[in-house]
């Protein structure tokens, strides 16, 4: 695993994503969930994808994004106004929304991250207030009453709609986590790792800080806007307060620190885990207690265990002095 | 007729800023001086009108004594947040990322815990002086001056109240040994250390502070509007944004930026409509983080 290259990892994420393809429909067969199954794992999967990228920025340069749910929404916007001037498919969708989420971040990033990290959790936790109001005043995108987005009945190639856009966000998350691995792995992953262990010393090292955090920013910024991009077909009905919602802004955090965000595996485990406990939980409990627990796991694991379930499996099994903590 | 209308924005808009500063004084403390990004304070904040809410709907109280009434059990409250975070973060050295994640989730936690309380129905207060103007309160209606006769109370109490609690404020950080302690630490927490005093202690002390002004604040917030638990996150762009442009530490930077963005809200709600108002602090915001980072008062 260590030394596995990009390429053979991307192959094997392939792999792993259509064996995930071919069962799923089994899993619901089991549950009797028909194609509720599709529905209750696309949700999972668009977790992967912003917990994933809420990493990237987050866990690889320590400065923490609360602006999730406006980076998702841009990402649904996008696909909004395109689909009232002229329906495209959703991979194109993809990359207009990732284009428009990119540069977002870019430019949240060049006016608040030459200060303290603090400063750009607070810009983001203000921008998400802002761009819903903008999205509210907006009328062509259905302004507060919310937008509809009629799907189309059929689709080449695919059993069902739902099914089509559930490849699409299998594909995302190959897509997102090979990117985050590589990452992680490439001179611009120690830069990263510079800056969150000690900016001043990188600085002085002459790691271009500015410059990585903005690619951080941009990358990031850009895969919760693809994330968002198919949402409108998948949810159908769109209204701000939806996009904007509670938890997004909480899972996106929550899921990446859970699991360990010093690594890629940790945000997909905790996506993963918790998406699934969510998934499970909204059909016997309600939305808010849904919350409610993923806040208290959140504040549970920064408390406890703040390298995530990943760190907590590597302290049980390589109990070297020097590994890292 | 559009001076008129002018005038009574700008004094609207002054009345509101009085409001925010009350707001942003528990964020100057915690964020300014101790640098604590305590991100939760809107949500203690609406915890605040939500007891101000529980005593006056079931004793009758006045909510600015209910308020008065809450502030040593927020200053408890406080007192014991500021222990986990620095057991769990600031003796870490972690504060960063686990303690910005904490604060978030202290944030989810309160707001979620008010919904399943009490739904997501606005609550209101009631007194006396709630829905009279000036004039009609004190019965000088027509001696007064329009202007000021049509004052509304909703917003002249809470101002009034609000400048009060700050002078008072003030007079502790600037004049007793506790606040100049607290300065201090903010300043040298290591040559405090040397004197011979706690800097942990007067950190607890002075977060403890911030958090019970949250008391106060809440209950003014719920004279001025009806409060659900989610309106505290409109509060989280507004508050940053005055503590920035103030200066961080500064108090008195704190009030004038209150006062600024206050009739900045207050103008492009009367010529723009209400709808874009929580976009102003966001735009105050980003332009002094871009422009001039160490704010109006800045040290």
């Amino acid at each position: 695993m260590r030394t596995m290259s990009t390429w053979m990892f991307a192959l094997v994420a392939c792999v792993v994503a259509a064996a995930v393809f071919f069962f799923v429909p089994f899993i619901g067969k089991i549950l009797g969930w028909g194609d509720y199954i599709y529905i209750a794992s696309y949700t999972v999967l668009q977790y992967v994808v912003l917990a994933t990228a809420w990493n990237i920025l987050g866990g690889y340069t320590g400065y923490v994004n609360f602006g999730s749910a406006a980076f998702f929404a841009v990402g649904t916007y996008t696909t909004v106004f395109f689909h009232k001037l002229y329906p495209l498919p959703i991979p194109i969708l993809v990359v207009l929304a990732a284009v428009v989420g990119g540069l977002i971040g870019l430019g949240m990033g060049y006016l608040t991250l030459r200060l303290r990290g603090a400063f750009f959790s607070i810009a983001t936790l203000a921008m998400a207030v802002v761009l819903q109001t903008l999205i509210v005043n907006w009328d062509f995108v259905g302004g507060s009453r919310g937008a509809y987005v009629i799907r189309p009945a059929s689709i080449v190639l695919f059993d069902s709609y739902i099914q089509y856009l559930f490849v699409i966000m299998l594909a995302l998350v190959v897509i997102a986590v090979t990117v985050a691995r590589t990452i992680e792995r490439s001179a611009l992953g120690y830069g990263f790792a510079a800056i969150r262990d000690d900016e001043l010393a990188a600085e002085a090292s002459g790691v271009p800080t500015l410059k990585l955090k903005l690619i951080a920013t941009a990358l990031s910024g850009a895969f919760m806007g693809m994330a968002g991009a198919p949402f409108p077909y998948f949810i159908g009905f769109l209204q701000p307060s939806g996009v904007f919602g509670l938890e997004y802004a909480v899972n996106s955090i929550a899921m990446p620190i859970i699991g360990g965000t010093a690594t890629w595996i940790g945000p997909l485990v905790g996506a993963i885990l918790l998406g699934t406990l969510q998934q499970v939980a909204t059909v016997t409990i309600s939305s808010a207690v849904n919350v409610l627990m993923v806040g208290l796991l959140l504040v549970f694991f920064v408390i406890v265990a703040p390298n995530g379930l990943v760190g907590v499996v590597q302290n049980l099994f390589r109990k070297k002095p020097g590994a890292p903590s | 007729m559009p001076f008129d209308l002018l005038v009574s924005a700008l004094v609207a808009g002054v009345l509101l800023g009085g409001f925010y500063a009350a707001v942003t004084v528990g964020i100057s403390i915690a964020f300014g001086i101790l640098d604590i990004v305590n991100i939760a304070h809107p949500a203690f904040i609406i915890l605040g009108s939500y007891i101000a809410y529980i005593l006056n709907a079931q004793f009758g109280i006045d909510p600015v004594i209910a308020g008065i009434i809450a502030l040593p059990a927020f200053y408890v409250l406080g007192a014991a947040v500021y222990q986990v975070y620095y057991v769990s973060f600031e003796k870490r050295g972690k504060e960063a990322l686990s303690g910005l994640a904490f604060f978030f989730g202290l944030l989810f936690i309160t707001e979620v815990l008010l919904i399943l309380q009490f739904g997501v129905d606005y609550r209101y207060v009631q007194a006396g002086y709630i829905d009279n103007n000036l004039g009609k309160f004190l019965g000088l209606s027509q001696s007064l001056p329009k202007l000021i006769a049509e004052l509304p109370m909703r917003m002249l109490v809470p101002c009034v109240m609000s400048i009060l609690m700050f002078g008072v404020l003030l007079i502790v950080i600037k004049r007793t040994f506790i606040g100049r302690a607290i300065m201090a630490v903010s300043q040298d927490a290591l040559a405090l250390q040397l004197m011979g005093a706690d800097p942990v202690r007067i950190k607890r002390i002075a977060f403890a502070i911030s958090i019970a002004t949250a008391a106060m604040a809440g209950a003014f917030l719920i004279i001025i509007q009806p409060v659900e638990p989610s309106v505290g996150r409109e509060y989280i762009g507004r508050v940053f944004a005055i503590c920035v442009l103030g200066g961080m530490g500064s108090l008195t930077g704190t009030l004038i930026a209150a006062v600024l963005l206050g009739v900045a809200e207050s103008l492009t709600a009367t010529f723009y409509g209400p709808s874009w108002a929580p976009a102003v602090s966001f735009g105050l915001l980003l332009l002094t983080l871009a422009f001039r980072p160490s704010g109006i008062m800045g040290r």
